[in-house]
């Protein structure tokens, strides 16, 4: 079965965090990117902020063309940071995984997949 | 724990402290309650769980604790007498959008005050936006805590005596504040960047402030491109902190950096904020430059630069700032095309502009270099080194005239 691990958070508060606790944060990340990696192909995609981002709206009618907005889709208290996408043995498993970066500063969604597809880096 | 709520709080200090300066019309208050309402959370959250909505809670709190103060001291009397304030506090404060916005423009305006010079408006905004501690701030000037704190507490005072109007600003009046404290941004990044004199090249808490401050201005403006674009420059700039020394501390030269010392992640993302921004102009000054640093921070060698592109850049820039030192920037990749002899040429109608100026001296010195003219050469070296280099480009320029001297 494959899950997403969605990551949702407070924008900018990883930056303020001191040195010490973003590297707890990022070997967690690794441990996990690790052991997924050793177990077949995943997926692991982290986010700039939700203000780096444009908005496309659909058009408001069928004539014209989408509305481009200069800023991210919703102003949220919580936002869409990053995700995790792989194959587990059963939700237990994928929520196993979760654990591994789990933090106070985050709330992680593991919701089943129905469908991927490509092949992404920037490495 | 306490690491990760403190991170939560300072992350929304500037706007919760930027609404209740407007609510209290008075940043010392609001400096007052935001920390007590901090104190609370630091006690209430831990037991009764994370609320819904951090900033709302924060604000609420801090509002009730500052309203709590203005009831009961003898000396805010006076306060409450010119601003007749709601006692009763309302379930929840929560300023809308807009006037977030502006409350942020505004605490930042407040703080480029023209009665106050550069370095204290920086401080100013160091310690009341970005909530930096006195030690912190005193450490990125170079000072001792307790000059600093003085400055400060000058600073403040000047501030006061002088409000800011609390109303909303007219369009042009924001763009007119816009404009002052993005300048104040950038100008903080580059008292980290390059010192004038001492031996420190790069202060990295100012830059990374300056960063922190220009994220906020790109989120809370995101139609205006010249707040992305000057997002997007610092970030490019600062991609380049560990390539500018090398193990010995000497300053080297940008051409010469080694690229793998670069962060590609803030590259990644300065490119991505330019790509936004152009969206909007390719016209202002932010845009320009953070073009010109994104084509440097692109080129996998030195080699590869695109120096036409980079000279029409320049050329750009000057149309719209037309300063001797953006004229120096344009030669300088103008003789990257034409050559030294052409670039030499156009430097002498700058000679009595830069005269003072230490980089007119080396630039003039390479091309002399490279025309084969090694005494003119060591002579531009020895005027640029009597006006005040840093130490590590005083090692440089030393190294240069000795290289010179010996052909």
């Amino acid at each position: 079965m494959m899950y997403a691990i969605n990551i949702y958070g407070e924008v900018g508060v990883f930056d303020n965090l001191p040195q010490a606790r973003q590297e707890d944060l990022m070997s967690g990340h690794r441990a996990l990117q690790e052991k997924l990696g050793a177990r077949g192909d995943y997926v692991s995609v982290k986010l700039m902020p939700p203000s780096a981002a444009v908005t496309v709206n659909p058009a408001p009618t069928p004539d014209q063309d989408p509305l481009i907005v200069d800023g991210p889709f919703a102003e949220t208290k919580e936002s869409f940071l990053g995700f995790y996408a792989a194959e587990f043995d059963d939700l237990e498993d994928a929520l196993a995984h979760a654990r591994m970066i789990s933090s106070p500063i985050a709330r992680l969604e593991v919701r089943p997949i129905d469908w991927a597809g490509g092949v992404i880096s920037t490495q | 724990m306490t690491d990760w709520l403190e991170a939560s709080f300072a992350a929304q200090r500037p706007k919760a402290l930027a609404a209740l300066t407007r609510y209290f019309r008075d940043v010392d208050t609001a400096e007052d309650a935001f920390s007590e309402a901090c104190v609370k959370a630091l006690a209430v959250w831990p037991k009764d769980g994370r609320p819904r909505d951090p900033f709302a809670w924060l604000l609420t709190a801090a509002r009730n604790s500052g309203l709590d103060k203005l009831r009961k001291a003898q000396r805010h009397r006076r306060l409450l007498a010119q601003h007749p304030l709601d006692l009763e506090p309302a379930e929840i404060m929560m300023p809308d959008p807009d006037e977030l916005r502006d409350d942020v423009l505004r605490l930042l305006f407040m703080c480029c005050h023209p009665a106050l010079d550069r370095p204290d408006q920086i401080a100013l905004a160091l310690k009341i936006v970005a909530g930096l501690s006195v030690v912190e701030i005193a450490r990125g000037f170079l000072i001792k805590p307790k000059t600093m704190e003085q400055r400060i507490t000058r600073a403040k005072k000047k501030i006061t005596s002088n409000p800011v109007a609390f109303e909303t600003p007219s369009p042009e009046e924001r763009g007119r504040r816009l404009g002052e404290v993005s300048l104040m941004v950038y100008l903080m990044f580059n008292e980290g960047w390059s010192t004038s004199g001492g031996d420190v090249q790069i202060r990295p808490t100012l830059c990374r402030e300056a960063i922190r401050l220009a994220r906020l201005l790109a989120e809370l403006f995101p139609s205006m491109g010249e707040q992305s674009a000057l997002l997007s420059l610092l970030l490019l700039q600062f991609s380049r902190r560990d390539g500018r020394l090398d193990d010995a501390g000497i300053l080297v030269a940008f051409e010469d950096q080694d690229r793998s010392k670069w962060h590609r992640a803030e590259i990644a993302e300065g490119r991505a904020w330019l790509l936004k921004s152009q969206r909007i102009s390719h016209q202002g000054p932010y845009v320009i430059q953070a073009a010109i640093a994104a084509e440097h921070a692109r080129a996998p060698t030195a080699d590869e630069l695109d120096w036409p592109l980079i000279a029409a850049h320049y050329a750009a820039l000057y149309a719209v700032q037309p300063n001797p030192v953006v004229k120096l920037n344009q030669i300088a990749a103008d003789a990257k095309v034409k050559g030294p002899e052409y670039a030499l040429r156009q430097l002498e109608p700058l000679a009595e502009t830069l005269k003072d100026y230490r980089w007119f001296y080396t630039m003039r010195a390479a091309f002399l270099t490279d025309t084969g003219e090694a005494k003119a050469a060591i002579l531009a070296y020895n005027t640029a080194l009597g006006l005040n280099p840093t130490e590590p480009e005083r090692v440089v320029i030393k190294s240069k005239i000795a290289d010179l001297e010996k052909t």
